[in-house]
């Protein structure tokens, strides 16, 4: 009898041991001693990683403010108290009535526009009344490019630095501008329009190079993302999203988060023969730059063609995150969110650089990212490991994401299928929340997401790869998801990982967001509000109807008057707002990729424009 | 139950059951809108129209096989099912470079500046003949015999037969 107790209370011992070991094995790794402490307002809140982020002199000199992807402004002369009295200062028109989305940038004295196509840049004086322009620069872009680019001729915009401007021309050519006079300096051809290639982006600038990537992932077009020498524009290195480890730039210093992501030319070996060189993965959106970990994150497109029957296996390495040395290019891990995916679910949107509160008033260096897939990404910037995914819209199509493995989970009554319409997947094409970015306002420790509430039913047929001509094989049709509404916008905390606030929005919400230490954060919507918010509560505090419907990036800089001013571009475009700016006809439901039927009212809502606003408060 | 009053409640319960039909709501054509290919539309070209045309134009078979390039090409990828994207819409009434069957083959055949790439050499003269004569479909200048009653794709787009004729615009071209 004693012996049988021993016995059974051994193998209980053992099974304990293991259940402990196996429990240890599994946890996340601990955060290492070398986090940054911070003397935060609040050890509780998500902060913009410092180095990422310097004190703001109350320029406006990239896209997405800094490093870190905030678009905050730290000025705080605007707030809801005074936000009602807000007027245009001064209004500029571009002259180009196409898609306005570029960020308009500031350095001291000086507004830098990069207008519509045909992405002509203007210098306006702010120091003299109405801001008068200085100079114009016309790049005269090669004409056909606008018929390859999927979503209208857009461009996000330039950078500033160093007394020069870097920015795309959608004839794949990157630039450099004299900021002082407006001539241009270089110009570098990275791709080829015939085959479909495009750039849109907006360029990043850092450490002497300046980063661009191409667009086209839905002509098949083949990803990559390029470093320049800022001084001469020689080209530096590429780094491919799809074939062989050394077009990839993956080497020793590769670390996967997880196992999925670890082989040797997974470029190659994850898509069906020689499908890779036709498989999209192109670099439209955002990229952001760590400079202590000295590397710069960004994300692929989709893969192509849309019908995902015609490329079995994961599809490395489209629709997920890269970690890139900064210097060499080299890959240091890479996060597939989407792997093989079957909605067009790019993985381009913003990447903000943010410090996560942690045990013992730690803080682990996160990269956090409003998906198009519907989730909203923590990972920790140093090895890519999720440390959580959250879903942030209506999602059907996806069960969640295995924080073990990494791993999407996908819904199987949902995949797309030959021959047969599949109906209702959410969320459509278009995704959770597209290009345009959110803003995190430290004070409030909220991410403000700018979101889509579309689903969509979806038919796939084979597409033929012809260069130059869409890739899609897809037939989509798009509308409101629940509710009816068909954008919303929301307040996030990341830490607490739930929605604050939303608000709902009768149009596609695709207008980029700003938030400033006012505490007022401003948006657009598609019928061209001009919106100013409580960012603390939502409660809409003012509004103001620009010409068209906004989806250009608002922005805030002190005037060399030192007052305040907040600009905002307003021309309706992109490929929510193309119905109205390409002339479309709204009685075919697959229109603009099946992006039409979602936005069949558009023109009675607005009409095109292409005009920058600037607002300040009375003197 | 006598007879007369059980065919009354079958009688009932039939238009019950009617009412409870919900049906799908399509829009007919209205009044039959006047032939618009001769040049009076104001394509500005006033040239013969080409003799090749009658071959395809109406033509039931021609049509069909457009039909089928008009997605194996990728056509469908920019103006969708008429409807437009990277390309201009083919189902309303703006002509960029003319809507005439001859025209719309040389916009195929040659491409245009703002995009359209140039299918000649990748397509035979047929292929393209074929292709414009759907296009033409499109904007329902075909007669609703020839055109084929359900579309090739998945999707639920409306068909063919019920597409309203457009009178035929010129649109003078934007750079």
């Amino acid at each position: 009898m004693r012996r049988l107790i021993i016995g059974v209370g051994l193998i209980v011992a053992v099974v304990l041991l293991s259940a402990l070991v196996v429990w240890f094995l599994e946890r996340p790794p601990e955060p290492s001693s070398g986090t940054t402490q911070l003397a935060a307002p609040s050890g509780t809140k998500a902060v913009p990683a410092p180095a990422s982020s310097p004190p703001d002199d109350g320029n406006w000199t990239m896209p997405a403010k800094d490093y870190a992807a905030t678009r905050f402004s730290a000025l705080r002369q605007i707030t809801p108290a005074n936000v009602g009295a807000l007027r245009p200062a001064f209004t500029f028109s571009t002259g180009s009535k196409e898609g306005f989305e570029a960020a308009p940038l500031v350095v001291g004295p000086t507004m830098y526009v990069v207008g519509p196509w045909p992405t002509k840049v203007f210098a306006f004086d702010l120091t003299r009344p109405k801001a008068p322009p200085k100079w114009v620069y016309d790049p005269k872009p090669a004409p056909p490019a606008r018929g390859r680019a999927c979503c209208g001729p857009v461009n996000r915009g330039a950078s500033y630095s160093n007394g020069r401007l870097f920015l795309n021309l959608l004839d794949n050519h990157t630039v450099a501008v004299d900021a002082a006079s407006g001539r241009e300096i270089w110009r570098t051809k990275l791709d080829d329009i015939d085959t479909g290639a495009t750039m849109t982006m907006a360029p990043l600038v850092a450490e002497g190079k300046v980063f661009v990537g191409n667009s086209g992932g839905e002509m098949g077009v083949r990803g990559w993302l390029a470093a320049l020498d800022a001084g001469s524009g020689r080209l530096l290195w590429k780094g491919y999203t799809t074939g062989p480890d050394a077009d990839v730039r993956i080497g020793r210093e590769y670390r996967p988060p997880y196992p999925k992501d670890s082989g040797r030319d997974l470029g190659v070996k994850s898509w069906p023969p020689e499908a890779w060189k036709i498989g999209g993965g192109t670099v439209w959106g955002w990229i952001s730059y760590d400079p202590e970990l000295r590397l710069i994150y960004y994300g692929t497109s989709n893969p192509g063609p849309w019908n995902a029957d015609q490329r079995e296996g994961d599809n490395k390495f489209t629709s997920g995150v890269f970690a890139r040395d900064v210097d060499t290019g080299m890959v240091r891990w890479f996060y597939q969110s989407t792997p093989h995916d079957l909605f067009d679910h790019d993985d381009i949107n913003e990447i903000l650089l943010l410090d996560m509160p942690a045990a013992n008033g730690a803080r682990v260096p996160a990269i956090v990212r409003p998906g198009r897939n519907g989730f909203i990404y923590v990972q920790d910037r140093r090895t890519g490991r999720v440390l959580s995914a959250t879903p942030y819209v209506h999602i059907n199509s996806y069960k969640g994401v295995d924080l073990k493995t990494g791993k999407l989970i996908t819904v199987p009554e949902k995949h797309p299928v030959q021959k047969r319409v599949v109906r209702n997947i959410c969320p459509g094409p278009a995704g959770a929340k597209d290009w345009n970015p959110s803003a995190f306002s430290p004070i409030t420790g909220l991410l403000y997401v700018p979101t889509l509430n579309i689903c969509m039913d979806m038919g796939v047929v084979n597409a033929n790869y012809v260069a130059g001509t869409p890739f899609v094989g897809a037939d989509v049709k798009m509308y409101a998801g629940p509710g009816g509404h068909r954008g919303a916008f929301i307040a996030w905390d990341p830490v607490a990982r739930r929605k604050v606030f939303e608000i709902k929005e009768d149009l596609p919400l695709w207008s980029p967001v700003l938030a400033t230490a006012g505490g007022v954060v401003f948006y657009g919507t598609l019928d061209g509000w001009f919106k100013a918010i409580d960012g603390k509560t939502g409660r809409l505090l003012w509004r103001f109807r620009t010409e068209s419907g906004i989806i250009g990036q608002p922005i805030s800089y002190r005037g060399p008057d030192d007052r305040q001013y907040i600009a905002v571009p307003s021309g309706v475009g992109g490929w929510a707002g193309g119905l109205v700016s390409e002339a479309m006809d709204e009685r075919d439901p697959t229109g603009a990729l099946g992006f039409s039927n979602v936005t069949r009212d558009l023109n009675e809502r607005t009409p095109k424009g292409g005009t920058v606003y600037v607002f300040a408060l009375p003197r | 139950m006598s007879s007369p009053c059980r065919d009354r409640l079958i009688a009932l319960a039939l238009v019950a059951a009617l009412c409870g039909c919900d049906r799908e709501e399509r829009s007919t054509r209205g009044k039959p809108l006047p032939e618009t290919i001769p040049a009076s539309a104001g394509t500005a070209d006033s040239r013969p129209l080409d003799p090749r045309a009658a071959a395809y134009e109406r033509n039931a078979a021609a049509i069909a096989q457009g039909q089928q390039l008009f997605t194996w090409m990728n056509c469908v990828g920019c103006h969708s099912h008429g409807g437009g994207g990277m390309g201009p819409p083919l189902m309303d009434d703006k002509w960029r470079y003319g809507g005439r069957i001859d025209q719309i083959a040389a916009s195929i055949m040659e491409g245009r500046p703002r995009g359209m790439p140039a299918w000649r050499g990748r397509l035979t003269e047929q292929q393209m003949w074929q292709l414009a004569a759907y296009v033409r479909s499109l904007s329902g200048q075909v007669r609703k015999d020839a055109v084929s009653a359900r579309a090739d794709e998945v999707s639920n787009t409306p068909p063919l037969t019920q597409t309203r004729r457009e009178p035929i615009k010129a649109e003078p071209p934007s750079p």
